[in-house]
């Protein structure tokens, strides 16, 4: 890569942490619970918007993999979404009810509070909706896999995006609060995801899975991105690109083996498709706050208005991180 | 007699303590070096701790840098306290803060009872030891390192790299061996003390704060003089990956620890209760432990390097995406395609699916769907028959149908007319065999019955495409398996190239196939050929396609060939 190239991502890395810092103000505190954490915390940073009926599952979730302390970006929400976060004993959270795409859809505001509590950090940046799974997840805290990474001096993790579905249309499965949702959505593609390398950024771009197949066939350019790193030891000098999907520096993104070897990796179960997806599709559309003019949520409510079931013959019924990594989809690398 | 443990910790200490205690709870005095990078409060929490066992002293402290001699200083410290204040230790073993033992201490203490003069310590010459990372094996004796691997590693690297280049060599004190090892040893008393009072040793110490990871080669080379009796194996197990970095043992680990025939184990993580919990339970209330199998860890342990190392081939994935000289171009598994071959045999699907016991596809990378075997519009792993989204990525597309139908041998047809973006990948793939029939692309337009002056374009284009095709083949550079006839070359007998592709597909096929698929009767073909010659087209391809009356002339048993064996 050239000089120049190099020196232009800088920019753009430093463009995006003052962009961050100088919306920082968007952001008002309503309970921070920050300064009484334990040493060498690993911390979870989110941005919700009337999510209240999916959070009692997502925070057990992640209280059981280990997550020491929650940092959440309440983003408007009229729900009781709000109270109840406030409420729990391990969440920080901060309200806002600036725009959530000129805030480049959260971002913004993650950076800044990743940048004041994440530096030194191991940090995990999720939506409410996306569920870790990495090697061993069922036997080993989250802390294991950090202690593991920082031995071998690794700073990033990848965890592949996976839609999970349920069989039938989403309204027959009404989910009711505190259920693991993947006991509806089962079912995820295995085997349909289209993988290049960017060459400026050095991720691999990774599309695929159910909404590219149903949804993107025509124009697969525009299907979502699937690639994520999600859990990252911070430093303030950090910087997300679009969304979770690249970093700044590139070499945060170099979380693949291009020599022929599988670094570990895990996924990220993504819990979207429930009954509460129509709804959600259509309040988004009508906000118009979400990711290219939101031609994804038109895509999906042309989707759901002929009741498309997601399922098909050949989805792959969901058991555990094992079945995922015989799949191919993650991988142990050299952790054993 | 009994034994000592120098222990060496630098975190987790409240870890420490357990195993200090436990060691000196079934009577085995204990040294503690604590690396002197720990800050005092936290050695005198310690201390407190420890406070009501007898039998455990502190050490002086040294800064544990890993790879420089101060681990070996902390050791010679510890060992020479442990000696001195407990005088009827009989066997010293050295342990870190997270060895953890894993079979009952009264085990250990017979094993060394039964062998009361002999030194276990691993300890090879370096010409035969396999396992040094980076390279540096004989070279750790005869360079100089003054720089640290951790915190300067280009001064490190530089350095080494001018030594090698000028030639510099340091003198290795004579009569010294060298010898490496497992850092991790239990050695006599005898033993020790003879190195700890060797007259030589100001010069030994010297020489070895300059070598190259001296804790795994001070006490190593040096017992070699003194021993009367070295059992070359450690009795801690212990295992490192590829990069030199100890394995960890996690709770999900307990059934194979229990298996080991080591006695202790590192490295452990700290925050495994299960197994401190399990392996830190006083000696009496130990139940007996299972028939030893120590294999089993050592596959574990072997398999997980090859997954780092050399991966699934043929699976691309967030974490592995080789590039092309590493395997990008190399799919899971063999797979057939088969170029001109549907054009002459109107049945050759059924054929070849039965014939190789394999699935056919038809035309995967037909311009307008992919026709996926049985006609499907989603394919194992949710492929999609969508000619854009195979077409946004057909790499991937070949690839994930290969990854997804790993056990089953995949075919399908290609031809001139179909996408072929995906030639090059088929060109560079070891697994592709390529079966290809060149000019058959004409028999359908001959078929369709049209006058050859509407189709001379278009046949003019196939060609076209295909010698490209070729061309990409017959580059030095292919890697798949590819077998070209002609069309006149073929149907002069048809039999051999089809038994041919199914030896290549299926070589353990059970009962050879009796039937050949029925050929199209091509009288008429060599007319059109004409046709299209005198059009002004030139087609070359079929090669010297018989005339019509020398096709009914040659009697050949064309319409359906049978095999002879």
């Amino acid at each position: 890569m050239s000089l120049l190239a190099l020196y232009r991502l800088r920019l753009r890395r430093k463009y995006l942490l003052v962009r961050a810092w100088r919306r920082r103000r968007q952001l008002q505190s309503v309970v921070d619970r920050t300064s009484g954490l334990r040493s060498e915390p690993i911390l979870l940073f989110s941005t919700i918007r009337n999510e209240r009926v999916r959070l009692p599952y997502f925070l057990a979730y992640y209280r059981r993999l280990g997550i020491d302390h929650f940092l959440i970006v309440d983003n408007g929400s009229d729900d009781g979404t709000r109270e109840y976060l406030a409420d729990q004993p391990d969440v920080s959270l901060w309200t806002t009810g600036a725009s959530y795409r000129k805030a480049r859809y959260g971002m913004d505001w993650l950076m800044h509070l990743l940048r004041r509590h994440g530096h030194g950090r191991w940090c995990l940046t999720v939506d409410v909706d996306e569920f870790l799974v990495y090697p061993f997840c069922e036997t080993r805290p989250l802390r294991a896999l950090t202690d593991w990474l920082d031995s071998g001096e690794v700073r990033s993790f990848s965890a592949m995006l996976l839609d999970m579905y349920p069989k039938g249309a989403m309204h027959e499965h009404p989910y009711r609060e505190g259920q693991n949702p993947f006991e509806i959505a089962q079912y995820f593609d295995s085997g349909n995801y289209m993988i290049s390398r960017n060459p400026l950024y050095r991720n691999l771009w990774i599309q695929g899975g159910p909404r590219a197949r149903l949804f993107f066939s025509e124009r697969p350019k525009q299907a979502p991105a699937m690639n994520k790193t999600p859990l990252v030891r911070w430093d303030a000098s950090y910087s997300y690109v679009s969304s979770t999907h690249m970093m700044l520096p590139p070499r945060l993104n170099l979380t693949y083996d291009d020599q022929g070897g599988e670094r570990p990796s895990g996924c990220l179960l993504h819990a979207k498709f429930l009954d509460t997806f129509a709804l959600k599709a259509q309040e988004e559309l009508e906000r118009g706050q979400h990711y290219a003019e939101s031609h994804e949520y038109r895509a999906y409510r042309e989707g759901i208005a002929e009741e498309r079931d997601l399922w098909c013959n050949w989805s792959e019924k969901y058991v555990n991180w094992r079945q995922l990594e015989v799949l191919g989809l993650m991988s142990k690398g050299n952790w054993a | 007699m009994s034994l000592g443990v120098v222990m060496l910790c630098h975190t987790a200490l409240d870890r420490a303590a357990e195993l200090a205690r436990h060691w000196a709870g079934h009577g085995c005095p204990v040294v503690i070096h604590l690396d002197s990078r720990v800050p005092e409060d936290q050695l005198r929490q310690l201390k407190g701790t420890l406070a009501d066992v007898p039998d455990i002293r502190f050490s002086r402290r040294t800064v544990c840098e890993w790879g420089t001699f101060g681990i070996v200083q902390a050791t010679l410290d510890a060992a020479t306290l442990l000696l001195s204040e407990f005088p009827t230790v009989g066997h010293v073993l050295l342990a870190s803060g997270s060895c953890l033992p894993i079979r009952p201490v009264r085990a250990l203490l017979a094993h060394l009872a039964d062998h009361p003069q002999t030194d276990f310590i691993e300890s090879v010459t370096t010409a035969d030891v396999g396992w040094t990372v980076g390279g540096l094996s004989g070279e750790r004796f005869t360079l100089r390192f003054p720089f640290a691997w951790r915190r300067h590693r280009r001064l490190f690297d530089g350095y080494v790299a001018l030594q090698r280049r000028l030639g510099m060599r340091r003198r290795i004190p004579d009569g010294l061996r060298p010898h490496l090892g497992s850092q991790w040893w239990c050695l006599t008393r005898d033993s020790l003390a003879a190195i700890l009072s060797h007259p030589r040793r100001a010069e030994h110490d010297r020489y070895f704060k300059r070598v190259w990871i001296p804790d795994e080669s001070y006490f190593q080379t040096l017992v070699r003089q003194v021993s009367t009796r070295i059992e070359s194996r450690s009795l801690t197990l212990s295992k490192f990956d590829y990069q030199g970095r100890p394995h960890v043992f996690y709770d999900d680990h307990l059934h194979l620890l229990r298996q080991a025939d080591a006695f202790v184990a590192r490295k452990i993580w700290p925050q495994a209760d299960l197994l401190f919990r399990t392996f830190l339970t006083p000696d009496i209330d130990r139940a007996e432990r299972p028939e030893p199998s120590p294999g089993k860890i050592n596959r574990l342990f072997a398999k997980a390097v090859e997954r780092r190392v050399k991966g699934r081939p043929g699976l691309f994935m967030q974490s592995r995406f080789p590039t092309k000289a590493r395997g990008g171009n190399r799919m899971a598994a063999p797979y057939g395609v088969f170029q001109g071959f549907a054009e002459l045999f109107p049945d050759f699907q059924t054929w070849l699916a039965e014939a190789v016991d394999a699935r056919a596809h038809g035309r995967l990378f037909h311009p307008d769907r992919v026709q996926f075997a049985g006609g499907e519009s989603v394919y194992k792993g949710g492929l999609s028959d969508s000619a854009p989204l195979r077409n946004y990525n057909p790499h991937s597309f070949l690839a994930s149908l290969i990854w997804n139908t790993r056990g089953e041998t995949q075919c399908f047809q290609f031809c001139a007319d179909d996408d072929q973006a995906i030639a090059p990948t088929l060109a560079a793939d070891p697994n592709a065999n390529l079966y290809i029939i060149t000019g058959a692309f004409a028999v359908p337009l001959w078929l369709s019955g049209r006058e050859a002056s509407e189709m001379r374009t278009w046949a003019a284009r196939l060609q076209k495409v295909e010698s490209q095709f070729l061309k990409l083949l017959g580059h030095p550079e292919t890697k798949a398996r590819v077998r070209v006839w002609s069309l006149a070359e073929f149907i002069e007998n048809p039999a051999e190239p089809l038994q041919q592709l199914v030896d290549d597909l299926n070589p353990r096929a059970a009962h050879r196939g009796k039937t050949l698929p029925r050929l199209i009767d091509l009288t008429g073909f060599g007319s059109f050929l004409q046709d299209l010659r005198n059009q002004g087209m030139q087609p070359v391809l079929m090669g010297d396609f018989p005339s019509d009356d020398e096709l009914a002339r040659s009697q050949l048993p064309l319409s359906r060939p049978q095999i002879l064996r």
